[in-house]
């Protein structure tokens, strides 16, 4: 499904990735760990097409196209979708509009009819209860005064409405309680299926006790410096990141 | 960055929509402004003595002033010798129904979007059309005339109800109160009027579309609206222009009087061709309008949606003499390419406990400057009277100005007066994050802007909501940095 070799890229002149491999099938879980700074959360803006970043070399394949040509809309309907670490407020932007656009985008790349109104709201219904959402969310503002829990929340949400063939979940644990951690999390499973794949980039391996990974890659300094099993992150746990970081520099 | 700014230039290049000219004989006198050309027009409408004798006290007023140069806009001389100041459609019999319209003027309408039979059954919607001045129909008279409600246009009112306009014109707008005012008051040609008796609630909106075809001309409509105590009223304006390369200047007064716990509200949609890309052509529009709360606990509010125009100049103002009168003034004002807006209000408390809310959003796009102007001012006997303001300014690109010149002025020590002001700009953030929802980054400017104006259009009725909603869209199609 995602094929990256050798991906190296920079930001303000900066390297950031290093040459980065890595291989998604579909309905593989794939968990992406490494400390503060080792370009964790720059790869999955880059696979999404956020424009601040230079790609110096290498090539990314999804579904057979060559995702580095695709704006990032064209990611989106194509079905990848990022879950943002800090998902942003647009004050005014009622939730359920913003909602309603972007699934109809998405059919109309599909070549579908949008949704009638009502179809629209009993399928938001059916999902809200998939992922058991308080139903208060969707008529306020984009994320404008939602909790950390709650922005994290709708963004699970948000990827339950789109149901995309790849999702990127970029810290989605960071500042979540353990509830809503759980929820989140029984979100993301509820919604794996044989044909889908995800990614989860996460600096702590909690979010893996919900969610089970396939794979466990070390990132660091910008590059993929150890894969493994789920008992990799387990052992990181343990051990700390000084761990790898020593491995590495020896 | 790059390529923001690259489709931020891409959007604000979108060209006006509404650049057509209806080929309809047009009756015209010919351009230049003196005192006969006063008495002409005058002549030509068939007007009262009283009408003549204002509209000269008025021209000679006007001769001596100068045209105000303190607001923050670059004017370019106007010669008011080429600007011709009467131009009525010829095709002068009223009709009964739409059908004995010039096919001609419907079709205009029709690609204006505003499909007057549908808004006449479907919104329930009277619409007084004025084109070059003149209104060319009005619908719904009969249903709004079995509660006494007088909504005509103006000539027609001269006629009908001179008593009516001999009391009230002039009173909220005096003839020497601006240059434009003294010269909308010398050579108006036409406009709307409207009169709701005692303890009457007006049914439905009442509308007006004006819109200028015949090139070179100036357009001047004068708007009167009386709401007796009690009553109730909704007002739309809606207006555009077809595209020249000329300037066309538009000046235009509106007057409002709302007495005893009497409300107004004024909503304006204005879409005037704002010049090409380059800043050719396009709008002069030196409005001014004003709302006297003469009545206790009466109430008058301004909304608007500006994205037209090549210079704007406007401050829809109330005066609140009435105790417990309200003000409130609303506005979203849209500039893009060479546009230049200077808008805002007055406030002017006199009664005691007045209430005054203000809420202006800017939007400036392109190499256009913005200018919020603003003065509240509380005279010594408006006490424990208040007012709120709220300026947001919304900047895309980084080649645009906002502005926000706010003048406060409290004469008693119980008024209570609060003010905020933010700046913004749209966030790459905010695009990108709709762009990774498949939302392409053309809607993704559209909805944010929608969303920043939101408590603007709110006020608006809803069919007007839409329209404004989309001129939004449509007048930004490109925008971001």
């Amino acid at each position: 499904m995602l094929s990256i070799k050798n991906l190296r890229a920079s930001v303000e002149g900066k390297e950031i990735l290093k040459g980065i491999n890595l291989e998604v099938k579909t309905g593989e879980v794939h968990a992406i760990m490494g400390p503060n700074g080792s370009g964790k959360s720059t790869l999955a803006n880059i696979l999404a097409g956020k424009s601040d970043y230079e790609i110096l070399e290498g090539e990314v394949t999804f579904l057979g196209q060559d995702l580095l040509e695709l704006s990032p809309e064209v990611r989106s309907r194509s079905g990848l979708f990022l879950s943002f670490q800090y998902p942003v407020e647009i004050p005014g932007v009622p939730m359920i509009s913003f909602l309603k656009a972007s699934v109809n985008e998405h059919r109309k790349f599909k070549g579908l009819a949008p949704l009638t109104a009502g179809e629209f709201l009993k399928l938001m219904r059916a999902k809200k209860d998939m992922l058991h959402l308080d139903t208060e969310l969707t008529n306020r503002s984009v994320n404008e005064g939602f909790s950390g829990g709650e922005k994290k929340k709708n963004e699970i949400f948000q990827m339950a409405m789109l149901e995309p063939k790849l999702a990127i979940l970029d810290e989605t644990d960071s500042g979540l309680d353990i509830d809503a951690l759980r929820i989140v999390a029984e979100g993301v499973n509820a919604l794996k299926t044989p044909e889908n794949a995800t990614i989860i980039v996460t600096h702590y391996q909690r979010l893996l006790d919900y969610i089970i990974p396939d794979f466990v890659h070390v990132l660091h300094n910008g590059r993929i410096v150890k894969t493994g099993g789920k008992e990799l992150a387990f052992e990181l746990e343990e051990k700390g990141y000084d761990w790898i970081k020593n491995g590495n520099d020896q | 960055m790059e390529n923001q700014d690259k489709l931020l230039n891409d959007i604000t290049t979108q060209e006006y929509q509404y650049g057509f000219v209806t080929d309809i004989e047009t009756d015209v006198i010919p351009k230049g402004l003196s005192e006969d050309v006063v008495r002409l027009i005058s002549f030509k409408k068939k007007e009262p003595e009283f009408m003549l004798e204002f509209r000269l006290k008025a021209y000679r007023e006007w001769l001596k002033m100068k045209a105000p140069e303190w607001a923050h806009l670059r004017i370019p001389p106007i010669d008011f010798q080429e600007t011709i100041y009467y131009a009525a459609p010829r095709t002068s019999p009223k009709y009964q129904s739409l059908d004995e319209v010039d096919p001609e003027l419907l079709e205009t309408f029709k690609k204006l979007g505003i499909p007057i039979e549908e808004q006449k059954h479907l919104a329930g919607v009277a619409v007084d059309v004025v084109m070059d001045s003149v209104s060319v129909t009005t619908t719904f008279k009969k249903v709004l005339g079995e509660k006494g409600i007088i909504f005509c246009s103006f000539s027609e009112a001269l006629i009908e109800h001179p008593e009516l306009i001999k009391k009230y014109l002039g009173m909220s707008v005096p003839i020497t109160d601006n240059f434009f005012a003294a010269l909308n008051s010398a050579v108006f040609s036409d406009g709307s009027f409207c009169y709701i008796p005692k303890g009457v609630r007006c049914p439905m909106e009442l509308s007006t579309y004006f819109r200028i075809n015949t090139a070179g001309t100036g357009q001047f409509e004068r708007t009167l609206i009386i709401a007796e105590d009690d009553s109730y009223v909704s007002y739309l304006e809606g207006c555009t222009a077809p595209m020249r390369d000329e300037n066309q200047l538009h000046a235009a007064v509106v007057e409002i009087i709302a007495m005893d716990r009497a409300e107004v509200k004024y909503s304006t949609v204005q879409n005037w061709y704002p010049g090409d890309k380059n800043g050719i052509g396009g709008i002069y529009n030196f409005v001014t309008k004003r709302g006297i709360c003469r009545g206790e606990s009466s109430k008058i509010s301004w909304t608007q949606v500006e994205t037209g125009s090549a210079i704007t100049w406007k401050y829809p103002s109330c005066v609140l003499i009435g105790d417990n009168s309200v003000g409130e003034f609303n506005s979203v004002a849209l500039t893009n390419h060479h546009q230049q807006a200077d808008t805002g209000t007055k406030m002017i408390h006199i009664g005691k406990n007045t209430k005054s809310t203000i809420v202006s959003k800017g939007i400036s796009a392109g190499k256009s400057d913005n200018s919020y102007r603003g003065l509240v001012k509380v005279m010594p006997g408006a006490t424990n009277s208040r007012n709120y303001s709220q300026c947001d300014s919304l900047l895309l690109g980084s080649t645009c100005g906002a502005h926000t010149f706010p003048y406060i002025e409290v004469g008693n020590k119980s008024s209570i007066i609060e003010h905020e002001a933010t700046t913004s700009k749209i966030g790459e953030d905010q695009i990108f994050y709709c762009n990774q929802r498949g939302i392409s980054t053309e809607d993704a400017i559209g909805m944010i802007v929608n969303g920043y104006a939101r408590e603007v259009l709110n006020k608006l009725p809803m069919e007007f909501a839409v329209e404004a909603q989309k001129l939004l869209a449509i007048s930004l199609e490109g925008s971001v940095g």
